[in-house]
């Protein structure tokens, strides 16, 4: 059943182009502004803050819209057809792997039209990963809950900014470990588990409470 | 005698606000008289805090018994905390300027934390004043308010322990950690927070007073 939900998902997404052709353009647009903006003079905290605040935004624009689309008929057809748990551990992995590839794609237009100031790829990559699917998860409850209240994109980032502060201060912290290339044997590794533990936290916690956003 | 947590409260505030100027306090350097301010500004965080629980619990009830009661007093424990974060944020930062020098740090992760408690519980009534449905803003607002306090608690409670704080306690600051309180000072310290906390939950009842009085009269 969830494996269908997902399919449904990539199958909407593709067969409306618009969509995913548009999120490619807003982050290349995105990286491309900063880049005039900041012509090249970025030391590395303001690289690593620079790229960090483009994916905050970039997500908080695409998984808003997540639920979104999910009113109306939609919503009526979903709730006859699927378990509430079964829709939000859909919608959390979907937003998961759209997230992933999106923040890859960030970084490599970041790292094209910038420069790569990282030092330490396997770390960086491994708090990419990390900080997108924590981004996805966190998101698609905000979304669900912004989707029932009126649904207008300003209450999606009221809502979403505090709650993901924790998340993005912790993956800048590691972040910047990983752009100034420190050895593995000192890496903090403490912070790599707040941000797993952030991530099952946040699943739970969707899957708990999702089902009472649920009926309407 | 329902009301004796009304009258020990006000007994023990008056007792802290008069002793805890008056008695002996161990000289500690950078701190020095500016140690008592442990008697006013942390018991009003343990206020502030002891409030977000009850409103945590009061969501809690609301999602499982699904009843507006709850849902008011939620908002209400949520009011009356947000309400003690002001004083809080005020004797926390008039002390900072004699102590570190600034009213205000980034460096610290506890102020950055309380600055985004802040920021949740101010987008929580936002959320609640953009749904007009009572029972749909009872069930949305309670899911926020249950994914919000623990975000914030993984803010405030675990992300200090990881890092260097200023605050005293931490991090090598000379500091009332269980070294440095004595227990002249427990004596002040220990009944202000029972004193506040439990001011806070009387404020709490005023207000569900009124917002049952409010309905009432609604109707």
């Amino acid at each position: 059943m969830i494996v269908s939900l997902i399919k449904k998902e990539l199958l909407l997404e593709f067969r409306q182009k618009s969509t995913i052709g548009g999120v490619i353009v807003y982050v290349i647009g995105t990286i491309f502004v900063s880049a005039l903006c900041f012509k090249g003079k970025l030391d590395k905290p303001t690289w690593n803050a620079l790229f960090w605040v483009i994916t905050l935004f970039t997500s908080v624009t695409i998984s808003g819209k997540s639920f979104l689309k999910e009113t109306g008929g939609q919503a009526l057809f979903n709730f006859l057809h699927y378990s509430p748990t079964q829709f939000i551990v859909a919608k959390i992995l979907y937003n998961m792997v759209f997230m992933l590839v999106l923040s890859f794609i960030t970084f490599f237009f970041y790292a094209f039209f910038i420069k790569n100031e990282v030092e330490n790829l396997g770390l960086f990559f491994i708090v990419l990963i990390l900080a997108s699917t924590g981004l996805a998860a966190i998101l698609s409850l905000m979304s669900a809950i912004a989707s029932k209240a009126s649904g207008n994109f300003a209450i999606m980032s009221i809502l979403s900014f505090p709650v993901l502060m924790p998340l993005i201060l912790v993956v800048i912290r590691i972040s910047k470990q990983a752009v100034d290339g420190i050895e593995w044997a000192a890496v903090g590794f403490s912070f790599i588990g707040i941000l797993v533990a952030l991530n099952v936290l946040t699943i739970t916690l969707s899957f708990l409470l999702f089902p009472y956003l649920w009926r309407d | 005698m329902k009301h004796w947590y009304k009258i020990l409260s006000v007994i023990l505030i008056l007792y802290t606000l008069v002793w805890g100027l008056l008695n002996p306090v161990p000289r500690l350097d950078i701190l020095n008289e500016t140690i008592r301010n442990v008697y006013y500004h942390v018991p009003i965080w343990f206020a502030m805090l002891f409030m977000m629980a009850v409103s945590l619990i009061q969501s809690i009830q609301t999602l499982t018994k699904n009843k507006l009661d709850n849902d008011k007093k939620a908002y209400n424990a949520a009011l009356v905390g947000f309400f003690f974060s002001i004083p809080g944020l005020t004797t926390g930062s008039i002390w900072a300027k004699y102590t570190w020098g600034t009213w205000w740090t980034f460096q610290d992760p506890k102020l950055n934390g309380v600055a985004i408690s802040i920021l949740i519980y101010l987008a929580y009534f936002i959320l609640r004043f953009s749904v007009d449905d009572e029972l749909k803003r009872a069930r949305i607002s309670a899911v926020y308010n249950v994914f919000a306090f623990v975000m914030m608690n993984v803010f405030i409670m675990i992300l200090p322990r990881l890092t260097d704080s200023l605050h005293p306690g931490n991090g090598g600051n000379p500091a009332f950690s269980k070294y440095d309180m004595d227990s002249n000072m427990r004596l002040v310290f220990y009944p202000a927070v029972i004193g506040w906390v439990f001011f806070s939950y009387w404020l709490f009842e005023i207000k569900n007073r009124i917002s049952f009085i409010k309905n009432k009269l609604d109707d």
